[in-house]
């Protein structure tokens, strides 16, 4: 990097894959250069993000002045150990799927196309980078709509045409949403008269048209809801998961939903505040209940897909429910177990969806009724299709068992029983819906798309086992994830850092 | 009084929910993305509104000591109209593309072809 970047960082991490999407497609005439281009793109953004943890990690928040213009007036970069650990956990997924798009993105785009997709991806990537390091609540509208609006196209471009109403239907949910987002954003400003996060959370203690900003609280909410697939929000999801592009998917699933979570957190901790929240408004019980309502309906619903990109998207309306669990306690405790959970369930879908995405490659199809057989045709990705179902399910030396294991200790520190006994029931339903494709997988007599097949391609196996690797490396090494997610838990318990 | 002197207020709230009432109600999906258009515009309305001070002017350089409207909601809206335009244009250029797979653009005849609404 060098030292002559070092102070720039944090601006860096957004301009370089902003700047890389144009560059596509400057040089589309060489598909091949884009690809290696925006995969190296995605290594650096994670090269630095790793080094603003580290920094942030040793010295503490990081405040970078966007253009020199000091922080209330000008767009403020501030980045504390909670942003720096979900763009890590972006810009990690990132840099797994770029490789794995070069042989997957293939088989849905035509080859003069291939540019433009990447500068899709990049987009989309910028924009979820920029939502996550801003300090500034408009300049989270501005790159919410960025990353929303390519994950349309993204989204459009599968195969199937389902693809284009999938799309069409998240574009009217989203844009609702980020409209929502800017209303709630409106109101903050009528109240303090600043957008920067920092200076809102300073101001908004002394104000007093209260009504005024439980009505910017709720519009928020909503807003933010619409994205991150809160459970009765969460209609947009299946369709758009389901019917998107294998690597689309992947990186989507791994890391949108994520990011507006955190634009949950930090709205809710740090600039609104827990005090408003969770006492002067039932933040939490609403939270609570539709998150419980969540995890059961999306795992009830996973097991009668027939679909199985349409039952892991169900499925990640159940893990968004056990996040939102965590957040709805309001102790350190509980969003320690959300934290964890965002980055657990990244890896675990992440693997799964590119599982998925290889199937697909071989057969075409993500039915239950094609897939059957498919097990012992294609036994490494079947392997990791069953190390992510066993990660989704929760069992030990798995990443899913240590953030479930964080939420059951929470529930029962807060002391809600009945919680920890929920979440042990949306994980006996997930055991019946990653069953039910294991079954058909490896016992069922070969359907005939499946006998044809062969194991999927080395540059999607690759990427595809890091993250299966990773599933039981963080599930067994919890030093890093327990402890950063414990450190941003309580940077976001305190509010401002 | 109060009620007039709220006009623009009240204006962007009937626009927002015109919009919304559209965007739920019509099965067209071209009326749809008008819909959503007029759901956005009614925020720029809101937003240029709060930026009005009693008694100022534009906000240009004139003589010191001049009460001038806050220019930064005008900044913002300026940003918000580029993401509207954006929206509207990705969202027509889907419909064209549905219109060519389906053959329709009325989401009950779309829901009939095959079950993804």
């Amino acid at each position: 990097m060098g030292n002559v970047f070092a102070n720039d960082l944090p601006a860096l991490q957004v301009v370089v894959p902003l700047l890389s999407a144009p560059l596509c497609l400057v040089l589309a005439r060489w598909p091949r250069l884009v690809w290696a281009l925006c995969t190296a793109v995605t290594w650096a953004a994670l090269a630095i993000a790793v080094s603003l943890l580290k920094s942030v990690l040793a010295d503490g928040p990081i405040s970078y002045a966007m253009g020199g213009w000091a922080a209330p007036w000008g767009i403020e970069y501030r980045i504390d150990v909670v942003n720096a650990y979900v763009a890590l956990i972006v810009t990690g997924i990132a840099s797994v799927v770029l490789p794995y798009a070069y042989t997957s993105a293939a088989l849905y785009i035509r080859d003069d196309r291939i540019p433009l997709f990447y500068a899709l991806m990049m987009l989309c990537f910028t924009g979820l980078l920029g939502m996550t390091v801003t300090g500034d609540a408009f300049n989270v509208f501005v790159f919410l709509e960025i990353s929303s609006l390519s994950m349309y196209g993204l989204i459009s471009l599968g195969q199937d045409r389902r693809a284009l109403t999938a799309a069409f239907q998240y574009l009217v949910m989203g844009t609702i949403g980020g409209t929502f987002v800017l209303i709630g954003i409106g109101f903050l400003y009528v109240v303090t008269g600043t957008l920067n996060m920092a200076d809102l959370a300073a101001r908004l203690p002394e104000v007093t048209q209260l009504r005024t900003l439980h009505t910017a609280f709720a519009f928020l909410v909503v807003g933010i809801g619409l994205k991150l697939a809160m459970f009765p929000l969460h209609l947009w999801l299946p369709n758009a998961y389901a019917y998107a592009p294998s690597p689309a998917t992947v990186f989507i699933a791994a890391t949108a939903t994520k990011v507006a979570v955190y634009i949950l957190l930090r709205f809710v901790f740090t600039v609104i505040g827990p005090e408003i929240a969770y006492q002067d408004l039932p933040f939490g019980e609403i939270a609570m209940v539709l998150a419980v309502l969540g995890l059961l309906t999306g795992s009830f619903v996973a097991i009668f897909q027939r679909n199985i990109k349409r039952m892991l998207a169900y499925s990640s309306v159940a893990q968004i429910g056990y996040i939102l669990l965590g957040i709805s306690l309001a102790t350190v405790m509980g969003l320690e177990a959300s934290l964890l959970h965002l980055f657990n369930h990244a890896l675990m879908k992440g693997a799964l969806f590119m599982a998925m995405g290889c199937f697909f490659y071989r057969i075409r199809s993500s039915r239950i009724e094609d897939l059957a057989g498919i097990g012992r045709r294609m036994p490494w990705t079947f392997a990791a299709f069953v190390i992510g179902g066993l990660s989704l399910i929760g069992v030990p030396l798995t990443v899913g068992f240590v953030s479930k294991w964080y939420l059951v200790l929470a529930s029962l520190q807060e002391g809600y029983w009945a919680l920890a006994v929920l979440i042990l029931v949306g994980s006996l339903l997930a055991v019946i819906y990653v069953w039910r494709v294991v079954e058909a997988a490896w016992f069922a007599t070969p359907s005939a798309r499946a006998a044809e097949a062969r194991e999927a391609p080395l540059a999607m196996l690759i990427p595809m086992w890091i993250l299966v690797l990773a599933n039981l490396y963080f599930g067994i090494n919890t030093d890093l994830t327990v402890g950063v997610a414990e450190l941003a838990a309580g940077t976001l318990m305190r509010g401002l850092p | 009084m109060t009620f007039l002197n709220l006009y623009n207020y009240e204006i962007a709230i009937f626009l927002a929910m015109v919009g919304f009432y559209v965007v739920v109600s019509r099965g067209n999906l071209v009326k749809k993305v008008a819909g959503l258009s007029m759901f956005q515009t009614s925020v720029f309305i809101l937003y240029i509104s709060m930026g009005v001070v009693t008694g100022g002017t534009v906000p240009i350089i004139v003589e010191a000591g001049a009460i001038y409207s806050n220019p930064l909601p005008h900044v913002l809206i300026l940003t918000a109209i580029v993401v509207g335009v954006a929206t509207t244009a990705v969202a027509l250029s889907l419909i064209i593309r549905i219109k060519e797979a389906y053959g329709t653009v009325e989401e009950d005849e779309i829901h009939e072809q095959d079950e993804s609404f």
